[in-house]
């Protein structure tokens, strides 16, 4: 079933794929998360968007992407004043949307925000890249101008971030397959089956959530089905993946 | 009608959920939970719209009525899509009229054995962020008052959605939508491990989680983000015996 989210994600893909390769881009994942970033930078409009990975053990994290250099530094910052809005939705595992830096955020973020001003940013916008349980950074979206996101920015940014994070599991599983793969998109789709399948695909094959969901998301690719209609079969008993292939 | 006194004591359980952190999954529930009582329908679910400006399904009074919200979100049919696209409350639509109306749901509902529907809008400003969807088993009617209380109940869930009115409401609203919507899937996430851990169905292990988190006082969500993530941490739900 072809929805708005499957069109929508599949709409994100392809502008993804207009964006001009870097003249020293990266390649695999990272080359095209940063096309992502210079991509949502275009549609939304704002300033730049940069996108971190974080992990659990400690918010120290790596920025791996971003549309500029000036997005990048903002991201780094963040790791470096151990505070910020990428950090904040990370943990609070949130978005967390901060429409005027100068008088709320900078309460928020006393060292953040000013530094955030010097570099002629505004308004922060930070999306956890997760799925349920399963997290692995923020995309955070900068402007210029301070002001709320608009309903329709606001789609646009949590598309851009459900993208990011397909990306993200795919590229453990198939590492420098940058293919999108439009079919299995409807992964991040209204199916509850989905999700209880990726629970029921860590218990069968012993690993964690994030590896469930690659299991799952390459299934589905090598088999050519939906990931709706593998996560069907796997809920009703009819089919467990192996533990040694995939 | 519901008698005075339980209806104020209805209203003070649903507000006692509302203490700082409160867990957004078992609020909802709590609201469909009392909604299905003063209502006396059978069973009462909650939807809410995404950033797609999708509705999705967020809890129930029971899990009879969690198939049904999911086939109204499947066939993008039935009282609580008209209720989201027009803002207005649907009130005693009969089912076995309602076969025009909503071809599928419909029949659905009746084989599912509900004679009636009603589904209540949550409001914030002038933007619908959801619907309380009720079932009934009777084709009693709800009264004006009844339907005062009912949109009562949905207002409060909006307002525990926000937790404060502030300028910033619209962007607190988003974080709260958001962070619910991804609780509802670790949820799901959890019910797949606990199925598969314990050789149960889904809703017997959703039952087990929420069993076990009542009576160990934790919360629905924590406990569902550390079956996923630290098993470990709760070695009485998450290891067979």
């Amino acid at each position: 079933m072809m929805d708005d989210l499957t069109a929508r994600m599949a709409v994100a893909n392809r502008l993804i794929d207009d964006e001009p390769r870097r003249a020293r881009g990266r390649p695999g994942t990272i080359g095209r998360l940063e096309r992502l970033c210079s991509a949502l930078t275009r549609v939304l409009p704002a300033t730049g968007v940069g996108l971190s990975l974080l992990t659990d053990d400690s918010y120290g994290g790596g920025t791996v992407a971003a549309s500029d250099a000036k997005s990048r530094a903002l991201e780094e910052l963040q790791f470096t004043l151990g505070e910020g809005p990428c950090i904040d939705a990370y943990a609070s595992r949130r978005p967390v949307l901060e429409p005027d830096l100068d008088t709320h955020g900078t309460r928020r973020w006393p060292g953040y925000a000013p530094a955030a001003q010097e570099h002629g940013v505004h308004a922060v916008f930070a999306f956890p890249l997760q799925v349920g349980a399963a997290r692995a950074g923020v995309l955070d979206i900068y402007r210029a101008e301070p002001g709320s996101l608009t309903p329709d920015a606001l789609t646009q940014s949590v598309t851009f971030a459900d993208v990011a994070m397909g990306l993200l599991v795919d590229g453990q599983a198939r590492a420098g397959d940058t293919r999108s793969s439009p079919h299995l998109d409807d992964a991040l789709a209204n199916r509850l089956e989905v999700y209880q399948a990726q629970g029921m695909v860590m218990v069968d094959l012993g690993v964690g959530i994030e590896e469930a969901m690659a299991r799952l998301r390459a299934h589905s690719y090598a088999e050519a089905r939906s990931i709706g209609d593998v996560a069907k079969d796997i809920v009703a008993g009819k089919l467990t993946l192996d533990r040694d292939t995939t | 009608m519901i008698a005075v006194d339980r209806l104020a004591e209805v209203f003070v359980e649903v507000a006692d959920t509302l203490v700082d952190d409160f867990d957004v999954i078992e609020f909802l529930e709590s609201v469909t939970r009392h909604t299905a009582e003063v209502s006396d329908a059978a069973s009462a679910g909650l939807l809410l719209t995404d950033a797609h400006g999708q509705l999705q399904y967020m809890a129930s009074s029971d899990t009879s009525v969690e198939l049904l919200e999911l086939f109204q979100l499947q066939y993008q049919e039935g009282p609580c899509l008209d209720c989201f696209r027009t803002g207005t409350a649907v009130v005693n639509s009969d089912l076995h009229q309602a076969g025009e109306q909503w071809p599928l749901f419909a029949p659905r509902g009746v084989e599912a054995g509900f004679q009636s529907v009603h589904a209540f809008p949550l409001r914030h400003r002038q933007k619908v962020i959801g619907a309380l969807n009720l079932f009934s088993t009777n084709t009693g009617h709800l009264e004006p008052t009844d339907v005062r209380i009912i949109q009562c109940l949905a207002d409060i869930a909006t307002i525990g959605l926000l937790q404060e009115r502030t300028i910033r409401s619209a962007e607190i609203l988003t974080e709260q939508l958001q962070s619910a919507l991804n609780s509802r899937i670790t949820i799901e996430q959890a019910k797949g491990v606990l199925a598969r851990t314990h050789g149960i169905g889904v809703d017997a292990a959703f039952d087990l989680m929420r069993n076990y988190s009542r009576a160990n006082q934790h919360r629905l969500s924590d406990v569902a983000r550390a079956v996923v993530t630290d098993p470990r941490r709760h070695p009485e739900l998450t290891t067979t015996h």
